[in-house]
């Protein structure tokens, strides 16, 4: 369980972050979704101490974050962030071994879990061998995933990981990615901008502006009761998309072949 | 060429040495403060503007500044310490400002990702930042491999040995055969070395350890290799000869060598084209063991004597007691000839402006130009002419002594501050002018060696002293005209002397 008690982040005298309180249980996905500015970001790097809260803290399973030092928290939770960030000087799988190799596993056994890891997010573990700047983007993101998994961590933390990415390729790397975490457990915290990907893969959605928390619910909730004008403004654009390709899908069934129509 | 090729292999040894010991150090310092540097934001303009002020210093300029700096904190100050600082120094720019824009360029995704899967700094600098950042801190390295192998050559004048050997003492004596070589060598050894630089991180970033070894194999064997040939070679009990800048000086270390070696049966070191005052610290400080000054430039430069209407014995005489009772030096005895400071004007030239005498030049002389060698100006004697004669030219140009014969005979200056002794007076049919007011003091060329060497090797004085007398003016012009006008080599015109007076040598 991750408890977020009054973080807040201030750089000068300006406030990017303001007394935001949340809790995630285990095994829960919880999308932090707002503009640019909204202080998702600085929320998020504040779990892992990328970067350091100003007052408030996080705690879990019920242990402050600040008992131990920053790099030996970040050990223990998984980053996948938009850039991606292969050490391009590392083959793809020293990238993936790095977070063993940091945590003093053995070679064969590193070896194992590197190929184990490269399988999980549907990679040929003969690739790698090769360098990080042979892949494509989606095959990058995916090795990004192994490397965050490698280490078996609680927690993983996600930034915009697919923002990078073209539709076909999110889409399918969204789909693997709810995949291994059904089958790992994870609990994880993502932030996005994209209210769709928040909606297709949320347990629940936390909505921030100007640093400060407007509303935590499920996609369902916040659909239907949105608490402040910005919520409801935010979905508004997903919901009128929803209701168009639904006519497009359902106008498709009626004149055309009766195998099309009842599939639908 | 033969005879200098012969030279190459201690004139390489030398520069590799100074070279790779430069280079190694320059590298130990500039990588962890160019880190250092990254990691203290503040530290960044003050630590890279001392370092692009050390490299505008002129590279010769940076090494000469060494040597009082370094006889001011009474380390040895001429050798290989003062050049080898200064190239140091010399080094560190290029590879500082690269290690400091390498680790800056690094792009921040993977500083990020490196700090996401949990590196301490540390973990991050050597494992991220550094491997990223080595191409160009590379680039740097080899930049500056590049330039210290040139800047070595100028470590001669603050006497040390390098390939620079050739090249000044090639220019003095008009060998043009040695300033090639020294070229050539220096050029050939900056590009080897680069080269190996560009191989061994070029195999270290692809992994090929063989290649790695090889690379790194050759290059700790070139930095060991001047180390083993000094052990092998060099006894303990060594003895140096120094030399000022030109042939003059340099026939005459081969003739002092000559002696001392047949006495003692060590065969003297020769440190070559040292700086005038250089000269005399070093033996002061015992680092050379004997060289030939003049009187009258110990007594103007170094005693601070005013030297107008001197007698030239009774000068004799002060220097001696001088040297001996402030600074232990032994002056063995004159050598019988002077070697004065003398204007001198194309003979056409003189007759044309009716000037025979100094005092006739000072009436002419607002519309005549004078040439000098590098430290006439600033000489007691130049300010002595001045004050005496009143003597003020329309323009003075300080330019090296072998080149301002050359000048005065093609006309571009007027006058020059000759050596009396040179062969190209002769040569180029120049006229002395009379110093008819006695303003330049005498300049009796005098043996003086160090305390060190009177105590360790009685002998070698005993040696120098069976020189006293034994070359006068028309001797030494005639050994001087043989390097300057008919290409001879100092050391060849030195034995021959030797041959003929002692029967030395073969």
């Amino acid at each position: 369980m991750i408890e977020l008690r009054e973080l807040t982040k201030r750089y000068g005298g300006t406030a990017v972050v303001r007394k935001v309180s949340l809790t995630v249980d285990k095994g829960e996905l919880v999308v932090l979704v707002g503009g640019s500015g909204s202080g998702k970001t600085t929320t998020l790097k504040m779990i892992n101490r990328l970067v350091e809260p100003t007052s408030g803290e996080v705690l879990i399973d019920g242990e402050p974050t600040t008992v131990v030092p920053g790099h030996v928290l970040r050990r223990k939770i998984g980053y996948v962030f938009q850039k991606i960030g292969l050490f391009p000087h590392m083959s793809v799988a020293d990238n993936v071994a790095t977070p063993l190799v940091l945590a003093g596993w053995e070679k064969e056994r590193i070896d194992a879990r590197v190929a184990e890891m490269l399988e999980l997010v549907d990679l040929d573990p003969s690739i790698g061998t090769r360098s990080p700047r042979e892949l494509s983007g989606g095959q990058q993101q995916r090795v990004g995933f192994a490397r965050a998994l490698a280490a078996e961590p609680r927690l993983m933390l996600l930034d915009e990981p697919f923002g990078a990415l073209d539709p076909v390729t999110r889409d399918k790397l969204q789909q693997s990615f709810l995949a291994i975490r059904r089958k790992l457990g994870l609990t994880a915290i993502f932030v996005t901008h994209d209210m769709i990907e928040a909606l297709l893969i949320a347990d629940r959605i936390c909505v921030m502006r100007d640093g400060e928390i407007l509303q935590i619910g499920t996609p369902r909730e916040l659909l239907e009761a949105p608490k402040d004008p910005y919520v409801e403004q935010l979905f508004e654009m997903p919901r009128r998309q929803a209701h168009v390709v639904a006519r497009l899908v359902g106008g498709a069934g009626e004149g055309r072949a009766p195998g099309a129509g009842a599939a639908s | 060429m033969r005879e200098q090729l012969a030279l190459l292999p201690e004139y390489l040894a030398a520069h590799l040495q100074l070279t790779l010991a430069a280079l190694f150090v320059g590298l130990a310092i500039s990588i962890p403060l160019g880190v250092l540097v990254t990691r203290v934001a503040w530290l960044e303009r003050p630590v890279l503007a001392v370092a692009s002020v050390v490299q505008t210093i002129p590279s010769l300029a940076l090494l000469a500044v060494m040597v009082p700096l370094l006889a001011a904190l009474r380390l040895r100050s001429i050798g290989f310490l003062p050049a080898f600082l200064g190239l140091v120094l010399y080094s560190l720019l290029p590879i500082l400002r690269n290690t400091v824009t390498g680790i800056r360029g690094v792009d921040p995704a993977y500083v990020e990702a490196a700090r996401g899967v949990g590196m301490t700094p540390r973990q991050q600098l050597l494992r991220v930042e550094l491997p990223l950042a080595m191409p160009v801190i590379i680039a740097g390295v080899r930049t500056a491999t590049v330039w210290t192998v040139g800047a070595a050559t100028l470590s001669t004048p603050v006497g040390a040995t390098s390939l620079g050997n050739y090249i000044f003492s090639g220019l003095q004596t008009r060998n043009f055969d040695a300033v090639f070589v020294g070229c050539a060598a220096a050029a050939a050894l900056a590009l080897a070395l680069d080269g190996l630089v560009r191989v061994l991180a070029g195999s270290v970033e692809r992994r090929r350890w063989s290649r790695v070894v090889v690379a790194g194999g050759t290059l700790c064997a070139l930095a060991a290799w001047p180390a083993v040939a000094a052990v092998s070679s060099g006894s303990a009990d060594r003895i140096v000869v120094g030399s000022k800048t030109f042939t003059e000086q340099y026939i005459l270390a081969e003739i002092l060598s000559g002696r001392i070696e047949a006495r003692t049966g060590i065969r003297p070191t020769a440190a070559q084209s040292l700086g005038s005052s250089v000269v005399f610290d070093a033996l002061r400080s015992g680092e050379i063991d004997a060289y030939v000054d003049y009187s009258g430039t110990i007594w103007a430069t170094v005693m601070h004597r005013d030297s107008v209407g001197i007698d030239r014995s009774k000068v004799l005489d002060e220097v001696g007691t001088y040297l001996r009772e402030t600074h232990g030096i032994v002056l063995v005895c004159a050598l019988g000839f002077e070697n004065t400071y003398a204007l001198a004007m194309r003979r056409a030239r003189a007759a044309e402006l009716r000037v025979r005498t100094v005092s006739d030049l000072a009436r002419a002389a607002s519309t005549l130009s004078i040439g000098g060698d590098y430290e006439f100006f600033g000489r007691p004697e130049w300010a002595a002419l001045e004050s005496v004669y009143g003597l003020e030219p329309a323009s003075r140009r300080s330019m090296d002594a072998s080149l301002m014969y050359q000048a005065v005979a093609a006309g571009e200056v007027d006058v020059i501050s000759a050596f009396s002794t040179d062969g190209r007076i002769a040569a180029l049919d120049l006229v002395v002018l009379d110093d008819d007011k006695g303003a330049i003091p005498p300049y009796d060329a005098i043996i003086l060696a160090s305390a060190r060497l009177a105590a360790r090797h009685p002998e070698a004085i005993e040696a120098l002293r069976e020189l006293c007398g034994a070359i006068d003016g028309d001797a030494m012009r005639a050994m001087n005209m043989a390097v300057d006008r008919d290409h001879e080599s100092p050391e060849k015109v030195g034995r021959r002397f030797l041959a003929e007076r002692f029967g030395d040598g073969s």
